[in-house]
């Protein structure tokens, strides 16, 4: 083991943390906007991961215009599951949110391998992004980096958008008081399904990147949502620079862990949820009592 | 009028399998393997107020126990039965001390997590549990390897369980994890120590969940990893929902319509989960109290639902912790 191995496994820890984090970071958002936890949000992250397939392999699409479209078809698909079904939950007790989520998952994982059967299905790396950087010893496969820097891109976007922008400043003022907001004539179920949207959007965006670094098949749902819960309930739910900072540790956790301790590896993001739910149960990041932005 | 009725179901179920076909006493003991299953569920979710999706944990557990006592070391069935609900306590005994310390989402999605864990080790340790493949060839003694024989034994234990649960429904105890549910301050007020209630009731509901796993076990003749995935645990969930879980006989009305679709829908088609999750769906949104639920709404008493309203009772429960 040389220190080359080690900034390589580093990075490729990072590439993971950085997918995991979009995910997680559109479900905490939508969590604290809307207030529901949307147990499909795994399911749609693999249809966005299914779509970017179809529109690279199926339609030979350029990737780039693959992984927009993927993005924008996943967040329409939420934009009417919202309209149709969650708003009738809205209010309703948690047990009904999640069992209403819950059957989605289990329309959409079969809805899917409908469409595309129960293989396991790639998409390549685009060209531009196929190879690697070399520095010194140092492999860094140059689509590890573009994840890592598009995972930035958006913590910074979805700051930038919730501080700087008049829509944004009135989601987080929803957020904290939703009487007052719908007082000021703010129209809430709008301003829901417009945070929905960008949730969900991130989401399918995270499926559409993640599609070239693994394997694209069915049960990815669910194990990718227990991954986001996981990354969530760490940093804190509706703190994103937690989630950001949980998606880090549990990213480098896999990578080292399938390495020194392989066998427990996929355990450990769940021994590393179990230790921050019992000795910090808000999160790293979160408040005691939070929920806020 | 209701008497008749129970009557009418008692000499049905006695006289099952001399008048039906074997596949229909074979559904028969699947249904009430599954209806104790979603009755250990529902000591926990209507009981205690707790969602729990990873209960498939306890039934793999009490399943895989009972096979590998009855396999590797010859138990016979019963000891192996009664140690397998041991194994299915002491798991939820270690699961439940970190679970009861979260409700609502938090305590979803931990139960959940133990069971995707103990899913991954069932799946991956080869040389104890076969695997992916499972464990074969689980032999139940010579008087109960016909299906009718089965069928009573089977009829038997889920009566003694299912008795055993309505007494602890009912008992002090019982109100107490209700009162717990219904507002978990003004218990605390009177001095209840909620988690300790909570986790007496995980344990509880993970030692019946698992006496289902070991009856099903013997009955299937081979365990596999599949008992112990996400789409087990969501077993209970959908049947509690579908039948009503405000009700005691909820969970058994579900078993018996999920499976008998189960066992129907399979000739057909194998886009099983569509199904069932457009029939949650639906549920859900238009028919939130289950079948009984709907039933007991409009014939009040024919259920024996009780007299405490679900809804505002989980609304209770919908803050992050209990302190």
């Amino acid at each position: 083991m040389t220190a080359a191995d080690v900034l390589g496994q580093f990075l490729s820890g990072l590439a993971r943390a950085g997918v995991l984090f979009l995910i997680a970071a559109g479900l905490s958002f939508i969590f604290g906007v809307v207030k529901i936890v949307n147990f499909a949000h795994g399911a749609l992250y693999m249809v966005g991961a299914f779509l970017t397939y179809s529109f690279t392999v199926t339609l030979k699409l350029p990737f780039w215009w693959s992984i927009v479209l993927a993005a924008v078809c996943v967040a329409v698909i939420g934009i009417l599951l919202e309209i149709l079904l969650f708003r009738r939950v809205y209010g309703r007790p948690v047990a009904d949110q999640l069992l209403l989520t819950f059957a989605m998952v289990l329309i959409i994982h079969d809805v899917m391998r409908l469409a595309y059967g129960s293989n396991l299905r790639s998409v390549p790396r685009p060209p531009l992004l196929a190879g690697a950087v070399f520095l010194g010893d140092v492999i860094f496969p140059s689509y590890y980096i573009f994840i890592v820097l598009t995972g930035l891109a958006v913590l910074g976007g979805f700051w930038a958008f919730l501080h700087r922008t008049r829509l944004g400043k009135t989601i987080r003022a929803a957020v904290g008081n939703r009487e007052m907001v719908a007082c000021l004539g703010k129209p809430l179920p709008w301003l829901f399904t417009t945070a929905f949207a960008a949730g969900v959007f991130v989401d399918g965006l995270a499926g559409a990147i993640g599609a070239p670094l693994g394997g694209i098949r069915l049960g990815m749902d669910f194990d990718i949502i227990i991954l986001a819960f996981a990354t969530v309930i760490v940093g804190g739910f509706g703190s994103l620079p937690g989630t950001a900072l949980a998606a880090f540790i549990i990213g480098e956790a896999y990578a080292f862990g399938i390495w020194f301790v392989p066998t427990i590896a996929l355990s450990l993001p769940f021994i590393i949820m179990a230790a921050v739910l019992i000795a910090r149960p808000w999160g790293l990041l979160g408040r005691a009592g939070g929920g806020e932005l | 009028m209701r008497r008749w009725g129970l009557l009418a179901l008692a000499v049905g179920t006695l006289a099952l399998p001399q008048v039906a076909e074997p596949i229909v006493v074979h559904t028969a003991i699947e249904i009430l393997i599954m209806a104790l299953f979603a009755m250990s569920f529902n000591l926990l979710f209507d009981g205690a107020g707790l969602l729990t999706f990873g209960h498939g944990c306890y039934y793999g557990v009490g399943a895989y126990t009972a096979a590998l006592l009855m396999t590797e070391v010859a138990m016979p069935m019963f000891a192996a039965m009664a140690l397998a609900m041991v194994m299915g306590g002491l798991v939820a005994l270690v699961f439940g001390f970190f679970c009861v310390r979260l409700t609502g989402v938090y305590f979803s999605i931990l139960t959940l997590a133990f069971a995707q864990l103990m899913f991954s080790l069932f799946q991956q340790s080869y040389t104890l549990t076969g695997g992916d493949l499972g464990i074969l060839d689980i032999q139940p003694p010579a008087f109960l390897v016909a299906v009718n024989g089965y069928y009573y034994f089977t009829l038997v234990v889920v009566g003694v369980a299912m008795w055993l649960l309505w007494r602890i429904i009912h008992s002090p105890f019982g109100r107490m994890l209700h009162a717990s549910r219904d507002s978990v301050v003004r218990t605390q007020f009177i001095g209840i120590d909620v988690r300790r209630y909570r986790l007496a009731a995980f344990v509880l509901a993970g030692i019946f969940a698992s006496l289902a796993g070991a009856l099903f076990a013997p009955f299937n003749r081979a365990v596999a990893p599949f008992l112990v995935s996400w789409v087990k645990s969501s077993d209970p969930v959908l049947m509690t929902l579908l039948g009503g879980a405000a009700t005691f006989w909820g969970p058994v009305v579900g078993a018996a319509i999920f499976t008998t679709l189960h066992t129907i829908a399979i000739g057909y088609t194998t886009y099983w989960l569509l199904l069932m999750g457009s029939i949650l769906l639906v549920g859900v949104l238009f028919l939130p109290g289950g079948i009984l639920g709907f039933l007991e709404e409009r014939f009040p008493g024919v259920a024996g639902a009780r007299r405490t309203r679900m809804t505002e009772a989980h609304g209770a429960s919908s803050h992050a912790r209990a302190d």
